[in-house]
């Protein structure tokens, strides 16, 4: 029988998820997935939040999700735009390329 | 934390985690779009296990619909669905000492959370006051127009200025000719 669902465990998980994230940001050249790293970030961000809520029944924690989900949608839509507006000058979307400024 | 489903948790639990390695470690950007799907109805899973139905939701709306869509597009739109090597071009080094930093962190945060104190005042909405008050829905959206209404507002200012800076951006510049800056102007004198 597996143990009860303590808050810190789900605190836990959150933040594994955000460090696996923070990884992909790190190592990864490709900026479709640094963005999809950030997405992951902030999902483990919002379950953070989901939790504190539940654990001290407040709504103040789902309602900062609410707007942080907003946020990142508007967030995404310009960081993709971005990544087009890359990709048409310089065709390519890896950041080991992308020199515009060095040379 | 009585009523969480421990089962239903960790099934979520490690569904989100095994797809959110493959999300950050696949090469092909698709399969990685694919596995963030996967990460992002775990997550759904587990908003609703913690009781935030309307965040349960949000997030299916959202994140693995709207987002996903937006990600799947560019990858397409972008043809870099082949196989890139950019995680084999980081130096081992550098792979091996994020993986530790960020391993070290984790840690850290797992030992703040398990040895913070947990003796925190209740607030007002227990699972009981919100089902008697009409559910979380209901809840959320009357808080959502009464005291958070400012920010309620400010969020859709926000919204026209992403939608107005994502068009700006993706917009097709066409700025190689003198010619065509000038019928470019003509047009945009002429909207």
């Amino acid at each position: 029988m597996l143990p009860a669902v303590e808050p810190w465990v789900v605190l836990s998980f959150s933040a594994a998820i955000f460090f696996v994230g923070l990884f992909g940001l790190l190592v990864r050249r490709n900026l479709i997935i640094i963005l999809m790293s950030i997405e992951l970030m902030l999902n483990a961000v919002n379950l953070t939040y989901v939790t504190f809520s539940h654990q001290l029944s407040s709504m103040a924690g789902q309602m900062s999700v609410f707007f942080i989900i907003t946020v990142a949608a508007a967030e995404s839509a310009v960081g993709l735009g971005l990544v087009i507006a890359l990709y048409r000058t310089l065709k390519t979307v890896d950041t080991d390329e992308i020199t515009l400024l060095k040379d | 934390m009585s009523a969480v489903n421990p089962i239903a948790f960790y099934i979520f639990a490690g569904v989100a985690l095994a797809f959110s390695v493959m999300t950050v470690l696949r090469k092909n950007p698709v399969s990685s779009a694919f596995s963030l799907v996967l990460v992002f109805f775990s997550f759904a899973g587990i908003y609703a296990i913690l009781g935030a139905h309307l965040i349960a939701t949000l997030q299916v709306l959202v994140y693995a619909g709207a987002i996903m869509v937006l990600f799947v597009f560019v990858v397409m739109l972008l043809n870099s669905d082949s196989p890139s090597s950019d995680l084999r071009r980081t130096p081992a080094l550098f792979r091996v000492a994020a993986a530790l930093v960020c391993l070290a962190l984790f840690v850290l945060f797992v030992r703040v959370f398990k040895n913070s104190p947990s003796m925190v005042p209740a607030g007002a909405f227990t699972a009981e006051a919100v089902d008697a008050a009409g559910g979380n829905t209901r809840v959320i959206s009357e808080l959502m127009f009464s005291e958070y209404v400012l920010p309620f507002e400010l969020t859709s200012v926000l919204l026209l200025a992403g939608i107005v800076g994502a068009v700006a951006l993706a917009k097709r510049h066409t700025v190689s000719g003198k010619s065509e800056s000038k019928k470019g102007a003509v047009h945009v004198a002429g909207r």
